[in-house]
């Protein structure tokens, strides 16, 4: 039952494609594997595409959050990106706002904000 | 007519199967996207509450038809310790577990109406529910 997400390396950057409904354990262990894959890799940042995903509540929001936190301790920004509309709303109404983390529409989006702020 | 249907809380798996549940309900009376991500996301914290502070319960959901009027009732009850202080639960960021503690406020904010029938050692029920517009 228990999914590990793929994590994509392409040069300096971790990609991350959620494409399905995450659960709690799967979840707590794309935390550890993100972690994992950044110390290997010593990548510079990670873009993490939620197109497919159509709820976020509170339990992952916080996983997100953290992964967020900890990839910044560990020296690697981090893009979110492909929040619908339906996410961004219900993550609002929920109390949750995302401060201070980089967003974008779309992972060709999300991929160019990223180069630009590891250039800067 | 009510139409009721329900998912048993005992482990991780099972929040994922009353999500799931909730939402198919909520299609099937007609909400669009927006009010289905609220309904999931509501049933995925009382869910969770439930298989966190209470151990095991069961989320049931009821489909309404009140005199024309359409709408989705999520409710969740245990018989785990029962909430001491309901309107500190009810404030955004109260959490004994060291969670976001938003999933109560949350849940309200979410929803159109809900209520809290709690009672020390003996359990929770929780009422919440979604008019269709
Ligand atoms: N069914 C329940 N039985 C007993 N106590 C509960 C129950 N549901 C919630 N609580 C109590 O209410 C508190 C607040 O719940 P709430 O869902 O708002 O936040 P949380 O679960 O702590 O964190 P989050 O939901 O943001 O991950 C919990 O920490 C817990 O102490
Ligand atoms: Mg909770």
């Amino acid at each position: 039952m228990n999914m590990r997400i793929p994590i994509l390396k392409l040069n300096d950057i971790l990609i991350v494609s959620l494409q399905w409904e995450l659960d709690d354990q799967t979840a707590i262990q794309f935390q550890e594997d993100l972690l994992k894959k950044l110390h290997d890799t010593s990548a510079k940042g990670v873009v993490i595409d939620l197109t497919p995903i159509d709820f976020i509540d509170s339990f992952i929001a916080k996983v997100l959050g953290d992964v967020i936190s900890m990839s910044g301790l560990m020296g690697a920004k981090v893009v979110i990106t492909g929040i619908q509309p339906a996410v961004a709303i219900t993550l609002i109404e929920l109390g949750i706002r995302l401060e201070n983390v980089m967003t974008a529409l779309d992972l060709e989006n999300g991929m160019d904000k990223l180069q630009q702020e590891l250039e800067a | 007519m009510a139409y009721r249907s329900s998912v048993d809380i005992h482990t991780e798996w099972d929040i994922v199967a009353a999500r799931q549940l909730g939402r198919n309900e909520a299609k099937k009376v007609g909400f669009g996207t927006v009010d289905q991500a609220r309904i999931t996301t509501a049933i995925s914290e009382l869910a969770r509450n439930i298989y966190l502070y209470a151990g095991a319960g069961k989320i049931e959901i009821e489909r309404l038809n009140e005199g024309g009027l359409f709408g989705i009732a999520i409710i969740a009850s245990d018989e785990g310790p029962g909430i001491p202080d309901v309107r500190k639960v009810m404030e955004d960021g109260y959490s004994t577990s060291g969670g976001l503690g938003a999933g109560m406020p949350g849940v309200k904010r979410l929803m159109d109406d809900f209520r809290v029938d709690t009672e020390r050692g003996k359990g929770t029920k929780i009422t919440a529910i979604k008019w269709l517009r």
